[in-house]
């Protein structure tokens, strides 16, 4: 496989895919890093998977479910799930405007 | 005589019922251990400040009902990414500095209803994301044996606790080497139970698929004690298996190996590693032998492989676990998001970007597969398998400077087993450079009790298990 280098632009936009503020020096730092880090997974190509089927859960359960009964046990009261909170009202979560951002186009 | 640091958990209870020391003057004891070393060691984050006053009530149920709890009174380590009640969580990262969980983690839960007593929070790496502590928001945790030295890590602080012999018991938590590695850096015992045998509610999360909760003590038969505690399936966990748990302590004292086939594995005698590791690997290989195993030499996967795997896996589930950190409902800005989780997170974004989805996660997630099939392979004719933890002895505080990859490389002998979901114990066996080396008794998902009674048998069989005099090494 050919070598993948990753490039400052990019590490900028996944930055902001993962919602994460850089610094310039983190930007350049990360664009580096991350083409070392792509060339040791890329190793996996070495590997041949065209008979198996990929693996999502190692101990073989499937499908697990319980009862759609509310169960008192698993529910926070409302007071003790804001108590983490900064900022409440009227017994919610405040929560950042998302829409009409100017962040909202690149976002999606 | 034993000083009341360097019991282990039946030596605790023996003292209880003697009445040759109570709750309080064993807490005590270690508090003020504690206070002497532990701002040279910055093992603990927080401790928990109702401590004595929980002493003081358990001293008061012995006295009435004697001893009818597995761990009534056991003083106990916990790594710092367990939701406890009472006690500030951080998982080692300034996102969630001064944080109060709002509910206790399940394994927790399960360990004060069987009466232990919670000294502090341990210090590891920030969200688990290393294997030295040194990405920790809050310093590096230094080495007992020599505070120059790195702890290993996640579960660094854990490891040192028992190490510094600060508490009886600590619990960590393993993604890939996360309890085996800080163990083998620290000279303890480390059990790292099947994926999916003890519950990861209220763990906060690092790789969902792989992170394992599990004890690091002084000897095998604690871990084997705090497994029987922790384990079996966790109604507030679906990915739980319902695998009946066996009676560990049950299987121990066995007094020979007869019968035991065990797997040398060749490809994890590396050429990068020293001589001296390899000759240990060697030498626990034949006191196997004298302990009546069959031990014979098997090949696995190039541990290569394990790597790309471990690191397309995980840094995918931590991007996409710590999406919830956002600032409303509990902890800070994701400004406050440390160097390394923020290259995880965006690597892990990078790898499940369209377009790059099939290239790496899913091809590591077939890798994986093969993996686990050449696993299942091996355990149809041995029991277990072995070989060194690390490739060598604990690295020096600043190693993880600029070494992006630093955990993985460090881990890469604990790896495949770990993205296979296998049972693991990690115990001392010899030393170099004055520093310890760990070896690793791996087996088949679910088969802890057999984990356990080998290494139980080797631990007595071998005298490894030694701690730092703190007055010279400090």
């Amino acid at each position: 496989m050919h070598k993948v280098t990753i490039l400052p632009e990019e590490v900028k936009k996944i930055a902001k895919l993962a919602n994460l503020k850089l610094q310039p020096v983190e930007v350049n730092l990360f664009a580096e890093q991350f083409t070392q880090t792509v060339d040791i997974i890329n190793q996996l190509n070495e590997v041949d998977t065209s008979a198996v089927a990929a693996t999502y859960q190692i101990t073989g359960l499937v499908n697990v479910t319980r009862e759609d009964i509310v169960d008192t046990a698993r529910v926070l009261p409302q007071t003790v799930a804001l108590s983490g909170a900064k900022l409440t009202s009227n017994g919610f979560f405040v929560v950042p405007r998302i829409i009409d951002t100017e962040e909202t186009e690149s976002v999606i | 005589m034993k000083q009341l640091h360097e019991l282990t958990i039946s030596e605790v209870h023996v003292g209880y019922l003697n009445k040759d020391f109570t709750c309080v003057d064993l807490v005590k004891h270690l508090l003020n251990r504690i206070k002497k070393y532990n701002p040279k060691l910055n093992v603990f984050l927080a401790l928990n400040e109702n401590v004595l006053k929980q002493a003081e009530a358990i001293d008061k149920e012995i006295a009435e009902k004697g001893i009818d709890r597995e761990l009534l009174g056991i003083p106990m380590a916990i790594k710092d990414n367990f939701l406890t009640v009472g006690i500030s969580t951080t998982a080692s990262s300034n996102i969630l500095k001064g944080f109060m969980p709002q509910y206790e983690s399940s394994v927790t839960s399960k360990l004060l209803t069987a009466g232990a007593i919670f000294i502090g929070k341990t210090n590891m790496d920030s969200f688990a994301h290393g294997s030295s502590t040194e990405t920790s928001d809050f310093g590096p945790t230094h080495n007992p044996w020599n505070p120059e030295k790195l702890p290993g890590g996640s579960s660094g602080g854990s490891a040192a606790a028992i190490s510094a012999q600060f508490v009886t018991v600590a619990l960590g938590s393993e993604t890939a080497g996360s309890i085996r590695q800080p163990a083998a850096w620290c000279g303890v015992t480390g059990f790292k139970p099947t994926y999916g045998r003890a519950g990861r509610y209220g763990c906060i999360a690092m790789a969902s698929s792989t992170d394992s909760p599990g004890p690091i003590a002084r000897t095998v038969a604690d871990t084997a004690l705090i497994a029987n505690v922790i384990s079996g399936q966790d109604p507030f966990d679906a990915t739980t298996s319902p695998t009946p748990v066996g009676d560990y302590p049950s299987f121990l004292n066995k007094k020979d190996l007869k019968g035991i086939k065990i797997g040398l594995v060749k490809e994890y005698l590396m050429t990068s590693m020293s001589d001296e590791v390899k000759k240990l690997i060697l030498e626990a290989a034949d006191k196997f032998k004298e302990l009546g195993a069959t031990v014979e030499e098997i090949s696995l996967m190039n541990p290569k492989y394990a790597i790309g795997v471990y690191t397309v896996v995980q840094r995918s589930e931590v991007s996409s676990n710590l999406a919830r950190f956002d600032g409303i409902r509990f902890g800070h800005t994701r400004d406050s998001f440390g160097e390394e989780t923020k290259r995880r997170i965006m690597l892990g974004t990078y790898t499940l970007s369209s377009g790059y989805y099939d290239a790496y996660y899913k091809k590591a997630q077939a890798v994986r597969t093969k993996m686990i099939d050449q696993f299942a392979e091996i355990f149809k004719s041995y029991d277990a398998v072995i070989g060194a933890v690390s490739p060598g002895p604990a690295l020096s505080i600043g190693a993880t400077k600029n070494q992006p990859m630093f955990g993985e490389m460090e881990d890469v002998l604990v790896e495949q087993s770990s993205v296979s979901g296998l049972t693991s114990v990690g115990v001392p066996c010899g030393f170099v450079d004055d520093l310890p080396i760990g070896l690793q008794i791996t087996c088949d998902q679910f088969q802890e009790a057999k984990a356990l009674m080998i290494a139980d048998c080797y631990q007595r069989h071998t005298d490894f298990n030694l701690f730092p005099d703190l007055d010279k090494t400090l």
